[in-house]
């Protein structure tokens, strides 16, 4: 891993150019806007093309998929680019003739950032609309208080944004990252030679579950790798704090003697508060880098990144990544942002979760045609083990557990709100729901299994 | 004179080193050094056993170039590391920075050579030693000459030498470096194990000494920064409450949407900064803050005039009614701003306001937050002379002593109110203004500290410019008091049922309006 | 606020029974007698989601006895909402037992939260009356000391309101707390069965309806009682002016003690009845914008005065 060098970060995408599926040279295909690749994938496109037309009647009627993210209230912020992106991906597909020539219809619903409403909207996505799957939820709430009413109406749900893990839904496809792609990583990173070799942690969230929960694996972690107990610390703001003037006061006390590092889950709105005061304080991204989970691209639009630069980042995706297919996707989105009149049209930038809600889509879409229809007990089993060309690079469906093999890349933040990525993961890491260090006797398979089993 | 000395040190450095990346440069070009001098030579040669797999050698070559080299000689090693393995990469890095934070010393901007000063201590190596000794003579910054101190004395705490060990322990304790501690306690544990020598003992002693030394100046530097902390926030809390307190006493009404026209202000700044990003040249560009104050002001009035024209004065007389309309006109105000400017908007710091001063050893206060006490100083000022000096602070003051009465003295009771609302409101802008140094503009950021204003309101008591400071000094100033040992939420609770026990004592808060129209 | 502050129908009128028989009988019969493609039929998610707005009625029914009656503007009525639904929530929590996702006999958020055992204030809401019975003392007996300190020192009007934002922002941020072993910002999700009916079936929920619209019809008759009652008229004339109420030698702060009270109590009624029809109760009930949409509706209804608190959705 670890390597400034942009050039070394195609070679570690397995499988980029070897054995293109058919799904894959489809999804080419639509990236470069109808051009024609020769070989097999045309006749891959051919034979499905003759497919769809045999079995098929044009005048069929269209898909129903729902899009449950607030587009009100305080979560709208992140979640708004999400429904975008879903919409994007919609019209994409829809272009180019639909999912086995039926045509896609989006229900959009607000449930307000408020989490009964999410509840509600999901019945009536499932049970009103009777959506064939849906796209939807940022925080870890929101996803657990549809969860119950998506496992008693059978639904689907894709998730797209990373979490904290231990859990296991049959009616949950999870495209973000699970802790250990994300949060233990990281911390692996600084804890290596190359990351800096911190021996200190400062755990700082905001107080909901997908802090308190990743903490939780962390601390056993460090725990498990022999980390005094003194040095770790851990404390929760609510949502919306903004006053950190205190915290930064024990943080410098904290890091004073140096090898101190923040872990920060803090969530929103409490981020520039947090930076600037860190700043001003006199405290250097040299002496105490901030290693976030929930500062992505679309959070730095428009902040005053002056204070965050040179702090760190852990992540699977970011629009800086360089590959073919990522420069089209985020000309793509920017074009698309546009073209709709979407608040900040062509300088809306792209991250993780964006990504994730984007490939979400064509791995369902996938999914229906190797099933032949959009019934979600037939489509989850051929969501298992299917691989997409994401504009990251190739990502792969677990074949049991209901979650996405991705890389992951720590990134430094620049002044631009773009992240300079400074490591990355060899290949792609296969993602494990219940972590290996607070419950290294559980698993979540879907096939061998009934969900969530004791190894 | 010194100062103008140094800068052409500085100056005659800089000369120097594009000289030598020069000629290094040439070296480079020129293939094998035949008839440069020795010292490059030895370099050069440095140079190319430095990715060498032979550990020893490896080590050899960098040691000479630590000893030797300058940061001329990065860019090369950036080439020769970008060519390396993972483990010379790793080997290499070290180096680099040692020799950028070299040169890094004799920058003319204070901040970078106090922060490469506090890197070469947290590196650790013993070379860096007379660098920081050399450089910090020629110092005139105190606290970067500190920092060189501090960490010169950092290295050498690590020394074998227990002489110069002991005096760094006493440097250390000396200087109340709170970077010193956890090295000092490691010195205190080896010396309290069984078969500690006697060295280590006495040595144990020096280093429990500085200890001692360092975490009682720790606790006063601690204290002091609390205060400033609980000041910071009873001038933020002061500002906002200063127009809900006028247009309280003046009318009997809270104002709900007041945060709302808080983030009027702080968006008519955005809006000024993001102005004069497109339309003014970068040499001006840090002037806009000063323009926004005025456009903040204005904004906010206007819509405060607006909104007292158009919902509070057909609700007069009906003080709860009025609170709920003002309350949906937040709502309104916030969504519009949620429609029209997204979610996040941030106002970049002007230069000046960023970064803190340091004015005692582990005492380092933001500049921001420096402004806001300043001008929350220059509000009270402003607002009790135009309440007590102005010709309007008359009749406002009348009216909010005995309306009918004013009235019927041929005051016009209706404008006096609607001016008074709309000074209120710009007040309101002018903290959403000051609010955009601490945090973000976002459509929530009235509501973030509108609940804590009410109180201070409520707590000050009606109309009563005192009543108002004290209480937003001990509300700030308690907050603080108890936010390290309760956290913030449990804090903010016992600020709460503090308020709430104190209206018992003073229903009707600190300076009660006395006299026949108390009730 | 039905029928108004003109006491001019006694026992409710003609009105109020034509609403209750649609309510009580004619609802429930569109959801189960007519097909379900019918034009007639009425889904059991709508049903639901009346259930959900008569709970809310009732609150609003105690609201308007406070602010309508006495004049008193209570903004955390939230607050006693949110007590109510997390008493019944609490007791929802325990029957799940082993269906919940982690399998284990606490609640899912303790397991990762880390909590061991079941913390001791939760032990008693193993009990189905002691549910029932908390959601409505629970509140009621919060409301008896805050109002005792507030009314006791006089505190009204605007300052009143501003005390309870406050209280509801501080509940707010307290049930936001994850270490008050009450769930988070999650709150209380994820119920299966009450009494062992399970919550999932349509019957449930139809029974749950009923429920709630008798509890509406209870609570409008005791308030009705309580403002034809001597308490009512007093609690008025407090309204109108509170001095000359205690000119004429009454104690205005025990009567609005009282209403104050009665309110609380109504309002946990209705968080008891919301939990189990919505399945979910989180601090974002209880904070101070809920509070505030609240007492609008009432606003908006007493503007209105069309058929009274029951239109509040």
């Amino acid at each position: 891993m670890a390597t400034n060098k942009p050039d070394e970060n195609n070679p570690a995408e397995p499988g980029t150019d070897a054995a293109p599926e058919a799904g894959s040279s489809r999804r080419e295909l639509l990236v470069k806007g109808g051009k024609v690749v020769a070989g097999i994938g045309v006749a891959a496109l051919l034979g499905n093309l003759g497919n769809w037309a045999l079995s098929y009647a044009a005048d069929k009627e269209p898909i129903k998929i729902g899009i449950l993210h607030s587009l009100s209230g305080t979560m709208a912020i992140s979640e708004v680019s999400l429904r975008d992106t879903v919409m994007m991906a919609v019209e994409e597909i829809n272009a180019k003739g639909g999912v086995m020539g039926r045509m896609i219809k989006p229900v959009v619903v607000d449930p307000a950032s408020n989490w009964d409403l999410f509840a509600e909207k999901a019945k009536q996505l499932l049970l009103q609309d009777k959506v064939s799957v849906t796209f939807g939820c940022w925080t870890s709430v929101s996803r657990k208080s549809v969860l119950p009413v998506f496992e008693k109406n059978n639904g689907l749900l894709f998730y797209p944004v990373q979490y904290e893990g231990e859990e296991c839904s049959r009616n949950v496809f999870y495209t973000g990252a699970a802790p250990n792609q994300q949060a233990v990583p990281a911390v692996d990173y600084l804890m290596s030679k190359e990351g800096g070799g911190f021996t200190k942690f400062y755990l700082l969230g905001t107080d909901y579950v997908y802090p308190r929960t990743t903490n939780k694996i962390l601390r056993a972690m460090l725990l498990a790798k022999k980390v005094p107990a003194d040095k770790i610390m851990e404390e929760y703001t609510p949502f919306h704090h903004q006053d950190y003037q205190t915290i930064c006061g024990k943080l410098k006390k904290f890091a004073a003697g140096g090898g101190a590092a923040v872990i920060s889950t803090i969530n929103g709105d409490s981020n520039v508060p947090f930076y600037k005061e860190f700043a001003n304080q006199g405290l250097r991204a040299e002496d105490a880098p901030i290693m976030a989970f929930s500062v992505a691209e679309d959070e730095l639009r428009g902040m005053d990144t002056s204070a965050l630069v040179g702090h760190l980042a852990a992540w699977n995706y970011y629009q800086s990544v360089d590959t073919p297919q990522n420069k089209q996707f985020v000309a793509n989105f920017k074009a698309y942002c546009k073209k709709n009149n979407l608040p900040d049209g062509d300088k809306r930038v792209t991250d993780d979760p964006i990504e994730a809600a984007y490939f979400g889509v064509y791995i369902w879409k996938q999914a229906v045609e190797k099933a032949g229809t959009a019934d979600v007990d037939k489509v989850r089993k051929a969501v298992y083990g299917s691989k997409f060309l994401a504009p990251g690079g190739e990502i792969m469906m677990d074949a049991a557990n209901h979650h996405t093999y991705r890389p992951v890349l720590i990134g430094e933040i620049l002044a631009d709100g773009q992240f300079k990525v400074v490591s990355r993961s060899p290949g792609l890491v296969k993602p494990e729901p219940w972590s290996e260090f607070t419950n290294p006797d559980k698993g979540c398979d879907w096939v061998g299994h009934q969900g969530t089993y004791q190894k | 004179m010194t100062l103008s000395l140094c800068r052409l040190v500085t100056v005659l450095g800089m000369v120097g080193l594009v000289l030598c990346s020069w000629q290094s440069w040439t070296i480079a070009a020129d293939g094998p050094p035949v008839s440069s001098p020795s010292v490059s030579s030895s370099l050069e040669q440095a140079l190319n056993q430095v990715s060498s797999e032979d550990e020893s050698v490896r080590n050899a070559a960098i040691r000479l170039l630590l000893e030797q080299g300058d940061a001329t000689l990065v860019p090369r090693l950036e080439e020769i590391r970008a060519n390396a393995s993972r483990g010379i990469r790793q080997a290499i890095k070290p180096l680099m920075d040692l020799l950028k934070n070299r040169a890094k010393l004799a920058s003319p901007d204070s901040d970078v050579r106090r922060s490469a000063a506090t890197d070469l201590g947290s590196s650790g190596n013993p070379l860096a030693i007379p660098w920081l000794d050399a450089a910090k003579v020629n110092e005139s910054n105190k606290w970067v000459r500190y920092t060189m101190e501090e960490s010169s004395a950092l290295i050498k705490l690590a020394s074998d030498d227990p002489s110069i060990k002991a005096a760094a322990a006493e440097m250390l304790g000396e200087l109340y470096s709170q970077n010193g501690v956890p090295a000092l306690k490691e010195l205190v544990a080896a010396g309290a194990v069984a078969e500690a020598t006697e060295q280590q003992k006495a040595m144990a002693k020096a280093a429990d000494a500085a200890i001692d030394r360092i975490e009682t100046w720790g606790d006063w530097a601690n204290a002091i920064e609390t205060i400033f902390r609980g000041i910071s926030l009873s001038s933020i809390l002061l500002i906002m409450s200063l127009g809900l307190a006028i247009v309280f006493g003046l009318m009997g009404v809270i104002n709900m949407a007041h945060g709302e026209l808080m983030m009027v202000g702080a968006y008519a700044t955005f809006v000024t900064q993001q102005c004069f990003m497109s339309w003014f040249s970068p040499d001006v560009f840090g002037w806009y803050f000063l323009v926004a104050l005025p456009v903040a002001f204005l904004a906010a009035a206007g819509s405060g005039f607006l909104l007292e024209a158009t919902v509070i004065r057909f609700l007069y007389g009906r003080p709860l009614e009025t609170m709920l309309a003002t309350w949906g006109v937040s709502l309104v105000l916030m969504q519009a701003a949620r429609v029209y400017f997204g979610d996040l908007t941030a106002v970049i710091a002007p230069g000046p306001l960023r970064g803190g001063a340091q004015v005692m050893v582990g005492v380092y206060l933001p500049y921001n937050r420096i402004f806001i006490i300043a001008l929350s100083i220059v509000c009270v000022l402003g607002i009790y002379f135009t309440l007590f000096k102005s010709n309007l602070g008359l009749r406002v003051r009348a009216v909010t002593q005995n309306r009918n009465m004013s009235a019927c003295l041929g005051i016009p009771t209706r404008k006096v109110d609607s001016y008074t609302f709309a000074f209120g409101s710009g007040l309101a802008g002018i903290a959403g203004w000051a609010l955009t140094m601490v945090g973000n503009v976002d459509p929530g950021l009235g509501q973030n500290y509108i609940v804590d204003a009410f109180m201070v309101v409520v707590t000050g008591g009606v109309g009563k410019l005192a009543g108002t400071i004290v209480a937003s000094l001990g509300i700030g100033g308690l907050n603080k008091l108890i936010e390290p040992g309760f956290g913030a939420v449990y804090g903010k609770v016992l600020i709460l049922v503090m308020v709430i026990l104190f209206l018992q004592w003073r229903p009707s808060g600190l300076f009660a309006m006395k006299g026949r129209d108390a009730d | 606020m039905s029928e108004g502050t003109t006491d001019k129908n006694r026992g409710g009128g003609l009105g109020f029974w034509v609403v209750g028989g649609i309510l009580l009988l004619v609802m429930p019969a569109l959801n189960i007698l007519p097909p379900e493609d019918s034009w007639f039929h009425l889904s059991d998610f709508s049903l639901n989601r009346f259930g959900k707005f008569l709970a809310f009625a009732i609150l609003a029914l105690g609201l308007d006895l406070i602010w309508g009656y006495t004049g008193i503007l209570s903004l955390g009525q939230g607050v006693f909402f949110g007590l109510g639904a997390y008493c019944m929530g609490m007791h929802m929590m325990l029957t799940i037992g082993k269906e919940s996702v982690y399998g284990s006999d606490l609640p899912d958020f303790m397991v990762w939260n880390q909590v061991k055992e079941l913390p001791l204030f939760w032990k008693p809401f193993h009990s189905f009356p002691v549910a029932l019975i908390g959601a409505i003392l629970v509140p009621m007996t919060f409301a008896l000391i805050f109002g005792f300190f507030a009314f006791r020192s006089r505190i009204k009007g605007v300052y009143f309101a501003i005390i309870t934002q406050a209280l509801a922002l501080a509940a707010w941020l307290v049930f936001n707390r994850n270490d008050t072993n009450l769930g988070g910002t999650n709150g209380l999700t994820d119920f299966k069965q009450v009494i062992g009916y399970r919550l999932s079936e349509p019957g449930t929920q139809r029974v749950l309806y009923i429920i709630t619209v008798l509890c509406l019809g209870a609570s409008y008759f005791l308030c009705q009682w309580i403002i034809r009652s001597r308490a009512g008229r007093v609690l008025v004339a407090v309204r109108d002016s509170e001095k000359r109420v205690v000119f004429s030698g009454y104690t205005p702060p025990n009567y609005k003690l009282f209403v104050f009270v009665v309110s609380a109590g109504l309002a946990g009624l209705a968080g008891l009845l919301y939990a189990p029809q919505v399945g979910i109760i989180t601090p974002a009930q209880i904070g101070v914008l809920p509070s505030l949409e609240m007492v609008i509706w009432v606003a908006v209804c007493r503007t209105v005065r069309s058929n009274g608190s029951k239109s509040a959705w």
